[in-house]
C-alpha cells in the first residue's frame, strides 16, 4: 500500500508529508510532523484534547484523516502564540491558573481562540456551550471560563484602540 | 487504525464507479464523525474509504426551484450559519446543531447522520418532518426518495451497492408553515437523545392547523412518522384537548427499549411531552411566518 503525499498549510507554513490513509490528522501532527502540542485524549471525538482549526472551524483532529488536509489550512496550538508573544487566551490561562495537569489545555486554547475569532463578545453561557466538546478532569472548568471571558474583554479593548 | 485504502473522487460518476467496483467493503466518508470512531473501535472494517467532499456540490446549500438543496457532506456549522435556512426551517437547523460538540459540528453531515442510521440521530426527525427527499447516485443512475426510506434499522440503510446520497432537498415552507425539534438528554449537551421529536405544522390565517407531520426518534429501531399525531393536530388550534390527543398519539407510537439512558415507560412519557412542546413552538413560529 503506497503512502499519500499531502500538500497543506499548517500554522501558516506550506507543509508536505507522506502518510498512510488510516493515519488521523492527529497521528500525522504528532508522529510525522513533531507537532506534539495536540493531545490524544479519547480518539473518539468526545474530549477535545486534539482540537485544531481547519479552514476556520474547530474540529477534532482524531476524527479527520491526514489525507483530508490536502489543500486546506490547519492551525494547531503551536500556531496560537506569535513567536514569544502569547495570545490573550494563553496569558489569561496563566493568570487565572486555568490549568493543572495541562493535558486538556491545548485543546481548550485552540477552541477558545476560535470562539473569540468568531464571536468577540460571547456570554458566559455561549462560551460554555462552545467549549462543551473540551473536557477537563482537573480544574472543574471555573477558572477556564474566567480566563476565556477575561481574554475576550482584553481582546475587545485591544480591538477598540 | 487498521489499514485502509482511500480515494477522493472529484465527480459523482467517479465516486459511483469506485463504490460499485470495490471488491471489499467500501464506506463513504463525509465528516467522519461516526465512520472514524467505528473504524478505530473495530466495529467497521472497510477496505476502502471514499471521501465525497471533493465532489462539487456535495458541500454547500443552494436554493433551486422551490427547494433548499443541501449537499450531502455539508458540515453542521454551515447549516447553522445559513440564515435563510434557519429562518425557513429552524427545527431542521436546531436538530442538526445538537449533534455533538462545536468540533463535531465542524465536520458532521446530514447524510452521515441519516446513513449511520442510529435511531437517536438528532438531525433526522426534523428533516423527515419537513418532508425532505434525498437524491441518490448509483450504478443505475440517480433516484430521489423520501428521506425516511433510508434508515431500515439500527445501522442499516436501504442504499444498494455503489449508491450514495449526493444531496437533500427540503421544500421551501408555505406561508404559516414552520417546525421545531427538541430532544431529551440527561446532561445539558454532548449526549445521545433519549427521545427526539421533530414537528412541522402549517396553519391557516386563523391559526388552525391544516397540515402537520410529527416524527419521533430514539423510541423505536428507526424514526417513527406518527400519522395519528398529525391527525390530532389537523383541523384544530393548539388547545388542551388537542395537546392531550397529540400526547396520547405520540405515546402510542413508541416501541422503545430499556437501557441505561431511559426505561420504556420514561421514554414513552417523554415522547408525549416533547410532542406537546415541539407543537407549541412550531405553532408559534408558523403563526409568525
Amino acid at each position: 500500500m503506497s503512502k499519500h503525499h499531502v500538500t497543506t498549510t499548517i500554522n501558516g507554513e506550506p507543509t508536505e508529508y507522506l502518510c498512510e490513509a488510516q493515519q488521523s490528522m492527529l497521528d500525522v501532527l504528532r508522529d510525522e510532523l513533531g507537532l506534539t502540542g495536540s493531545k490524544e485524549g479519547c480518539s473518539s471525538g468526545d474530549c477535545g484534547a486534539c482540537t485544531v482549526i481547519c479552514d476556520g472551524d474547530i474540529v477534532c483532529s482524531c476524527l479527520m484523516l491526514g489525507v483530508e488536509a490536502e489543500g486546506r489550512s490547519i492551525t494547531t496550538i503551536e500556531g496560537v502564540a506569535q513567536g514569544d508573544k502569547l495570545h490573550p487566551v494563553q496569558q489569561k490561562f496563566l493568570e487565572h491558573a486555568a490549568l493543572q495537569c495541562g493535558f486538556c489545555t491545548p485543546g481548550f486554547i485552540v477552541a477558545a481562540k476560535a470562539l473569540l475569532d468568531q464571536n468577540p463578545n460571547p456570554t458566559e453561557e455561549e462560551a460554555r456551550y462552545w467549549l462543551a466538546g473540551n473536557l477537563c478532569r482537573c480544574t472543574g472548568y471555573d477558572k477556564i471560563l474566567r480566563a476565556v471571558m477575561d481574554a475576550a474583554e482584553v481582546m475587545r479593548a485591544e480591538a477598540a484602540q | 487504525m487498521p489499514r485502509v485504502n482511500y480515494e477522493a473522487p472529484t465527480s459523482v460518476d467517479d465516486a459511483v464507479k469506485i463504490l460499485a467496483g470495490a471488491s471489499g467493503l467500501a464506506k463513504v466518508l463525509s465528516g467522519g464523525t461516526d465512520l472514524l470512531v467505528q473504524l478505530r473501535s473495530g466495529r467497521l472494517k472497510p477496505d476502502l474509504i471514499v471521501d465525497t467532499k471533493r465532489i462539487p456540490g456535495l458541500i454547500g446549500i443552494r436554493e433551486e426551484g422551490g427547494f433548499f438543496v443541501i449537499g450531502a457532506a455539508t458540515p453542521g456549522v454551515m447549516l447553522s450559519g445559513n440564515a435563510k435556512l434557519e429562518h425557513a426551517w429552524p427545527g431542521v437547523v436546531e436538530g442538526a446543531d445538537l449533534i455533538g460538540s462545536t468540533q463535531i459540528q465542524g465536520r458532521c453531515s446530514l447524510a452521515g447522520n441519516l446513513c449511520n442510521a442510529s435511531p437517536a440521530a438528532d438531525s433526522v426527525p426534523a428533516v423527515i418532518a419537513a418532508r425532505a427527499t434525498v437524491v441518490i447516485a448509483g450504478p443505475s443512475g440517480r433516484r430521489e426518495v423520501p428521506a425516511e426510506s433510508i434508515p431500515t434499522g439500527p445501522g442499516r440503510t436501504s442504499l444498494g451497492k455503489g449508491e450514495f446520497i449526493i444531496e437533500f432537498k427540503i421544500p421551501k415552507p408555505k406561508p404559516h408553515q414552520c417546525d421545531s425539534y427538541l430532544r431529551f438528554i440527561p446532561r445539558t449537551e454532548m449526549d445521545i437523545a433519549v427521545v427526539g421529536c421533530g414537528t412541522n405544522v402549517t396553519l391557516d390565517a386563523n391559526g388552525v392547523c391544516i397540515d402537520a407531520r410529527v416524527v419521533l426518534g430514539a423510541i423505536a429501531p428507526t424514526i417513527v412518522v406518527v400519522e395519528a399525531a398529525a391527525k390530532a393536530l389537523i383541523g384544530h388550534k393548539l388547545d388542551e384537548p388537542t395537546l392531550a390527543a397529540l400526547d396520547a398519539a405520540a405515546q402510542a407510537a413508541c416501541k422503545p427499549i430499556n437501557d441505561k439512558r431511559g426505561t420504556i415507560e420514561y421514554r414513552t412519557k417523554v415522547a408525549g411531552v416533547l410532542a406537546r412542546r415541539t407543537a407549541a413552538i412550531a405553532f408559534e413560529r408558523a403563526a409568525a411566518r
